[in-house]
């Protein structure tokens, strides 16, 4: 098991995490931007900063509340994936290089270790903040795999809105029928849309 | 794809951007943030200036050597045309109401996209030339030169506007962003800068009379394909008229209704609802569509595009026009038809010989909402509806930027929508009616290689339908514009693919309970209707 004492600490400065690795997210942004997404508090005219928001408080919580020397249950592991699949699929489409779309949730490793320094001598502290770490690597690697599947997601929405587009002209050069009678242009065959949440 | 890191960045990633003044910061021209440019033979074929091979990512654009004399020249001519122009450029006080309203703004952060910033793009070249104060000060007033990187940065910007106009609800001067990214385009149309998404289609329209150049024949297929389903699914016959002289209500709508999906449906919504009134009317495979991608040009191809809608009423001696669901043919029609085309005193003013219904709102365009029209049928008890085939659609509304703020229609769809369906939710307040979200892909922006640019701009809107399919479970999402069915889809479907899109008059098609009717087992889509408990014990 875990020492208490991790967690205690995370507890404690879970405010302090909290807002510098949600201000170092926003800080990727230009400035004006940056500033609109840490003040504005409203969800539907500000769904970027709320998904980041969401995001960071649900990662922290679960490292804090991981007693276990266990990679997270199905339930914390969906929830984390969740949430940052939601930030991820933001951060797919605005103008970021893919290492900079996924390398957030690194600023938070950062972020640990300047808020833990004062506390690393002690007894154990360092293995416990390293298997913290790892966890937050496997973070990384879900991030990635969000990260490619909502790009090619928008390579299949290019070829897909060409078909609606021409739907009627398709199917006047027969182009869209197949054999069992299912349209191409009906998306069948393709993955259920479920498969992208 | 996005840029690769370079070997430097590999050991040293900065994730803070730079901070630069704006002026310092040139656009990049990322595939899957710029539209391609136009191609010649369309430029050729309008008449429109320096028809050329080019690409916004290379270095040289081709401009005319006498660029720069073009463009201010076209500026001081268009500040003494448009007086609404010359206001907007000095009236500004910067005082940031609008900043933060810009749906490319709020889904990417890039400050060229709050509007005050994309505004001063032109208003800092009007101030370095045509004012005192700028010419004197310079940068100190917000003044600067006119440079190739200037037009560059135009291009770039002025086709991230998606001309909504939700920035100008929310300013105390009345600055129609819109207008002047209008005004930014027409310059750019003088040096030949413009893109292939909206000469084609305003090509092809000024040739053809549609968007994707269909010719008579072919569109009239298009309908027989479109008139045999609805034989296969609702069990009747119909069969309208084109290009009839003395019918009594000319139809105009865009043209995506009878190619594209979803707005197939609603066009075979129109063709039952018109069918089973007995409506005298007739449509036209001249003025053969609704959309004018003129407004995304300039104020003569907007006039050019649609005065064929007057040309076909007049010749075919029609009383009115009933127009269908779009979302930019309303602006043209509500704002600029009358100024440009009219008076068009040869048409009568409109009725509804159904109802009696006089519409004094549409007195002097003649030309009437099919919203407004299917409204006032129900209000008036004149429709057999049957709300619980469509009891599989939990629906919202998303109110088109053109007919919401641009022509106010807010009431009728919802109310149609209400009587059609048992299941309707509204997204959150702030982001309906007169503060709705764009689509992101309006005003010729809605292209395949733009993708990157709509899914940022369109995360607002997405946002809100995810939020009343989280809550309530909706999996439909309704609009009245035909850019907004072929774009949500494609948004919905990055963003909540649990959503489909559908126009108003599919629901209503599907309602509607007529005369001769087979017993209805398939939606207008082919989708198994729901039995009801009612049926079940039958």
């Amino acid at each position: 098991m875990i020492d208490r004492g991790i967690n205690d600490v995370l507890s404690e400065k879970r405010g302090a995490i909290l807002t510098r690795w949600f201000d170092a997210i926003a800080d990727s942004y230009p400035a004006n931007a940056s500033s609109f997404f840490k003040d504005r508090k409203d969800r539907f005219a500000n769904p970027v900063g709320s998904a980041i928001k969401e995001a960071t408080e649900t990662v922290v919580d679960v490292l804090i509340d991981g007693t276990s020397m266990e990679m997270p249950g199905k339930n914390e592991g969906e929830k984390v994936y969740g949430c940052l699949d939601r930030v991820i699929r933001i951060r797919a489409v605005q103008d970021f290089t893919p290492s900079k779309a996924v390398g957030f949730i690194f600023l938070l490793k950062r972020v640990l270790r300047e808020e833990l320094q004062q506390e690393l001598g002690k007894d154990g502290m360092y293995g416990q903040l390293l298997f913290l770490e790892s966890r937050i690597d496997s973070m990384a690697l879900v991030c990635f795999e969000s990260y490619m599947k909502y790009r090619e997601k928008l390579f299949e929405l290019k070829v897909d809105e060409f078909k609606h587009m021409a739907f009627r002209l398709l199917e006047k050069a027969n182009l869209t029928v197949d054999p069992t009678g299912d349209r191409i242009a009906s998306g069948k065959g393709a993955p259920e849309s479920s498969d992208m949440k | 794809m996005p840029d690769e890191l370079k070997r430097k960045e590999l050991v040293d990633i900065e994730y803070r951007p730079p901070k630069k003044d704006w002026m310092d910061v040139a656009p990049r021209f990322r595939h899957g943030t710029y539209i391609y440019p136009a191609k010649p033979k369309n430029l050729k074929y309008l008449d429109m200036p320096n028809p050329r091979e080019w690409g916004p990512a290379e270095a040289d654009w081709k401009l005319p050597d006498n660029w720069k004399e073009i463009v201010l020249n076209g500026m001081r001519e268009r500040l003494d045309r448009y007086r609404s122009f010359k206001v907007f450029m000095d009236i500004c006080v910067r005082c940031g109401a609008c900043a933060d309203k810009c749906h490319f703004f709020i889904g990417g952060g890039d400050p060229k996209n709050m509007p005050v910033l994309r505004a001063e793009l032109i208003r800092s070249v009007y101030r370095g030339n045509f004012t005192k104060a700028g010419r004197i000060l310079g940068r100190l007033n917000g003044a600067r030169e006119l440079t190739k990187d200037v037009i560059k940065e135009w291009f770039y910007y002025f086709y991230q506007c998606t001309e909504c106009r939700r920035c100008s609800v929310f300013c105390p001067y009345g600055i129609d962003t819109a207008e002047i990214t209008m005004m930014g385009r027409e310059l750019l149309n003088l040096l030949g800068c413009n893109v292939n998404w909206v000469m084609e289609p305003v090509a092809n329209c000024y040739r053809t009379g549609n968007h994707l150049g269909i010719q008579p024949h072919a569109l009239m297929d298009m309908f027989g394909m479109m008139l045999d389903d609805i034989k296969d699914r609702v069990g009747i016959k119909i069969e309208p008229s084109f290009n009839r002289k003395g019918a009594e209500i000319l139809f105009v709508t865009p043209s995506a209704d009878y190619f594209a999906e979803p707005g197939i449906y609603t066009c075979m919504g129109y063709l039952l609802l018109l069918h089973e009134l007995g409506l005298d009317y007739t449509w036209s495979t001249y003025a053969s569509e609704g959309g004018n991608f003129g407004l995304f040009t300039s104020h003569e191809m907007i006039k050019r595009l649609n005065a064929k809608i007057y040309a076909e009423a007049r010749r075919l001696g029609v009383k009115w026009i009933l127009g269908g669901e779009c979302g930019h043919m309303w602006r043209v029609i509500h704002q600029y038809m009358d100024t440009m085309n009219g008076p068009a005193d040869f048409l009568e003013e409109p009725v509804s010989p159904i109802t009696g219904t006089r519409f004094e709102n549409a007195k002097s365009t003649k030309m009437v909402h099919i919203a407004e029209f299917t409204a006032d049928l129900i209000k008036n008890d004149k429709l057999k509806l049957d709300p619980s085939r469509n009891d599989d659609l939990r629906v919202t509304f998303h109110d088109s930027c053109n007919p919401s703020r641009a022509m106010g229609i807010l009431e009728e769809p919802r109310y149609i929508i209400k009587h059609v369906c048992n299941n309707f939710y509204e997204m959150p307040e702030n982001t309906i009616r007169e503060q709705t979200f764009c689509c992101a892909g309006g005003a010729g922006l809605g292209t395949d290689e733009m993708m990157e640019m709509r899914m940022r701009g369109g995360l607002p809107r997405a946002n809100a339908v995810q939020y009343v399919h989280d809550r309530h479970g909706v999996n439909r999402l309704t609009c009245m514009c035909a850019i907004d069915r072929a774009t949500l889809t494609t948004l919905m479907e990055y963003w909540v693919p649990e959503v489909k899109v559908t126009g108003v008059h599919e629901l209503v098609g599907n309602a509607l309970v007529m005369k001769g009717e087979k017993e209805r087992v398939l939606t207008l889509r082919g989708d198994p209707i729901k039995e009801t408990e009612g049926d079940e014990h039958v």
